[in-house]
């Protein structure tokens, strides 16, 4: 499996999350955490399955870091329980735990060398010098370190130290890592990179990796699944794609990607389509939702899944508008524009810019009066 | 003046005196402040040092001051230089000196070890303390500095006394019938030295560990590693310039320490700075006391320069 594109992954592996008798590597249940008044982790419930990269998502502060301590033992749950591999976790301190983890500040030992920094789990476990020896080998060829053995921490870059603390952890074959904000530190450039080399060895080592991150960006790249986290709580959990197309919430639909989010009241329920009366006009939604007439409900749309154009359609039907461009955003290879409505709304579209502009000028343009249209299944219905 | 109005002014060929002499002040900055401890150093340290070293090779004088000239003229229009080893040769041949170099160093030794043992957790303690109380801890480590050493000596006599506070406590508590001797043995200097002293092992400690990664000993726990493993492995190694700091600071003073043995001590604890106070006021030998005082920083000077030398090879490691 090595080499295939991080990106595509489920088609790839199965989805034991939906199997009803699978059972999970990782299960916690109703945990809780609190610090003096603040409850950082509240009442929540996940299971986590083998081989898995399952990244738990949130702003800072959300409770996602005080989880993944959880996990590893360095907190201890005010109430709940977590079973890793089929054992209660509660009395085992982080030492005997069959987690590793990765820290976001790497927490490399500055007073050994490579070798060493690897060698220190290992040693732990009592293991023969020559099987030390050659896990460390292996281990630096896999995060390509090789050569490296003899350096100290501070004298490696960024994306070297990165790497040895990913090798220090994996070496351990550990049941579960755990990768605190794995990627923060590193620049954007290589950051996108590392991305898909972490996919990569996490198919080829097969270890199930649990993955904190306050990267949206990150976490679809990455996962099988997330779990999105507010305050302590999860609020939705599913495939990048299920909580990109499907959110279950405005919150959801807001931190993921940007949406245009209307308010709005509920014209129409029918069997296979609901119409929603907004500050944009009737929505059009071609599929039938758990909602009835008369409900205050939200409509999100995604900036990308609206169409732009300066001709005006040829034929009028629902889920059609036309504004005033109100501001561009230039992004390269694509363009946000703030489309200014009659009664003050502002709506983003974002368009990728296809072609090459012969003048250095755009073919839409402040000012100009634009049409915008959107596919009846893109309207998402959103009763939160 | 900002670099622009600087250009004008030297393409105008306009600067006066001052502003030259600014200018070139400005551009030795650095070698001024560089200059200046050492000038300080050279003048305090380094020429008393030098005149000390003199009278150490001087002979002992009935006059003002007590000791013989180094470079005489006679009448013939001769110079003379003396240069007298015989006090050196007296402090190696008198067993006296010998037992009393040991005896100091032997107590100082043992009292950093103690100072280490109490100071190096208490100074982890505070690290690892809240905010407010780390605060106060610090407070309460520098709060004794505030009363006179001196003072702070006396009420140890007043606490160690045959008829003082602790053998009274006792006595009243029916624990003990007689009191306990305490004052002038070797104990209650050992009580001094460690006393006076952990402040200088605590607070260099507590500097070092301070800049300690906590997240360290998560990941070592992580790793597999227990607490006891993980403090011989991590945390020692980490703390060992802190640890040396100390030492050398309770160390060094405590060797030539005259007050603590000659008060808490009495006649019965033998350290070298009372010997050479005794030399120097009681004897009124200049010569042997500058002697004693010549060996001692010798002796002084070896951990030191141990000390430098580790601290170069970790330099160079990094």
């Amino acid at each position: 499996m090595v080499g295939q594109p991080a990106a595509n992954k489920q088609h790839i592996d199965a989805a034991p999350w939906l199997e009803r008798d699978a059972k999970p590597l990782i299960r916690i249940n109703a945990v809780t955490k609190k610090f003096g008044d603040v409850t950082a982790v509240n009442n929540v419930d996940l299971s986590i399955y083998e081989g898995e990269l399952f990244c738990l998502l949130g702003g800072s502060g959300c409770g996602k870091t005080t989880l993944l301590r959880m996990l590893a033992g360095f907190e201890v749950p005010t109430s709940g329980q977590i079973i890793i591999d089929g054992a209660d976790m509660s009395a085992v301190p982080p030492y005997e735990r069959p987690t590793n983890m990765m820290f976001q500040s790497y927490a490399l030992f500055p007073h050994m060398t490579v070798q060493k920094n690897i060698a220190f789990g290992l040693q732990q476990d009592k293991l023969p010098k020559t099987e030390i020896d050659d896990r460390i080998e292996a281990i630096l060829k896999l995060v390509e370190l090789s050569g490296y053995e003899k350096r100290r921490p501070q004298q490696l870059s960024g994306g070297q130290r990165q790497r040895v603390a990913l090798a220090r952890a994996l070496v351990k074959e550990p049941k579960v890592l755990l990768l605190d904000e794995p990627l923060a530190a590193l620049d954007k450039k290589l950051r996108e990179q590392t991305q898909f080399e972490l996919a990569n060895i996490q198919e080829e080592v097969g270890i199930t990796f649990v993955v904190v991150t306050h990267d949206q960006e990150e976490a679809m790249t990455l996962s099988s699944r997330i779990a999105v986290m507010n305050a302590g709580e999860f609020v939705q959990t599913g495939t990048p794609t299920e909580i990109y197309e499907f959110p279950e919430s405005r919150f959801v639909a807001d931190f993921i990607g940007s949406a245009n989010i209307f308010a709005g009241q509920v014209t129409e329920d029918g069997a296979d389509h609901v119409h929603v009366l907004t500050e944009l006009g009737v929505i059009h939604i071609d599929h039938g939702q758990a909602t009835k007439e008369g409900s205050n409900v939200w409509v999100a749309i995604r900036p990308e899944k609206i169409h732009l154009s300066k001709t005006a359609p040829t034929k009028k039907g629902p889920n059609q508008a036309v504004g005033i461009v109100d501001d561009i955003g230039y992004l390269g290879n694509s363009s946000i524009y703030k489309i200014r409505f009659e009664n003050g709304l502002i709506v983003d579209v974002t368009a990728p810019n296809l072609i090459r502009p012969k003048t250095r000028t755009h073919q839409i343009t402040w000012e100009d009066v634009v049409y915008l249209s959107w596919d009846a299944s893109s309207a998402m219905l959103l009763s939160k | 003046m900002t670099d622009a109005n600087l250009t004008v002014d030297r393409a105008a060929g306009s600067e006066n005196f001052v502003q030259r002499l600014l200018r070139k002040i400005q551009s030795r900055w650095r070698t001024i402040v560089i200059l200046l401890p050492f000038v300080w150093l050279l003048i305090f340290f380094l020429s008393p040092f030098l005149i000390v070293f003199k009278i150490s090779l001087a002979e002992l004088a009935i006059k003002s001051p007590p000791y013989t000239q180094m470079i005489e003229w006679t009448d013939a229009g001769i110079v003379t230089v003396r240069l007298v080893f015989d006090n050196f040769l007296y402090i190696f041949n008198d067993a006296l000196y010998a037992r009393t170099y040991v005896n100091s160093l032997k107590i100082s030794i043992v009292s950093t070890v103690f100072c280490l043992l109490i100071g190096y957790p208490l100074a982890y303690a505070i690290v690892r303390s809240s905010p407010v109380t780390r605060r106060l801890l610090l407070f309460a480590i520098i709060l004794p500095f505030w009363t006179s050493f001196l003072l702070r000596v006396y009420a140890w006599m007043g606490l160690l006394a045959d008829q003082g506070t602790i053998n009274n406590l006792l006595i009243w508590l029916g624990l003990i019938d007689d009191p306990i001797r305490m004052l002038y043995t070797e104990f209650a200097v050992y009580v001094g030295i460690i006393y006076t002293y952990l402040p200088f092992m605590i607070l260099p400690l507590y500097a070092n560990m301070e800049k300690l990664d906590a997240t360290l000993n998560e990941a070592a726990a992580d790793l597999g590693s227990r607490p006891t493993n993980t403090f011989f492995r991590v945390t020692l190694p980490l703390t060992m310039p802190g640890i040396i700091a100390g030492s050398l600071l309770v160390f060094i003073p405590a060797t030539g320490e005259y007050v603590i043995p000659d008060l808490l001590g009495g006649g019965n604890v033998h350290m070298i700075g009372r010997q050479l106070y005794n030399e120097f006021a009681r004897n009124v030998d200049w010569p042997v006391a500058s002697a004693v005082a010549i060996v001692l920083l010798l002796l002084l000077v070896l951990p030191m320069a141990v000390y430098q030398h580790y601290q170069g090879k970790a330099a160079e490691a990094q």
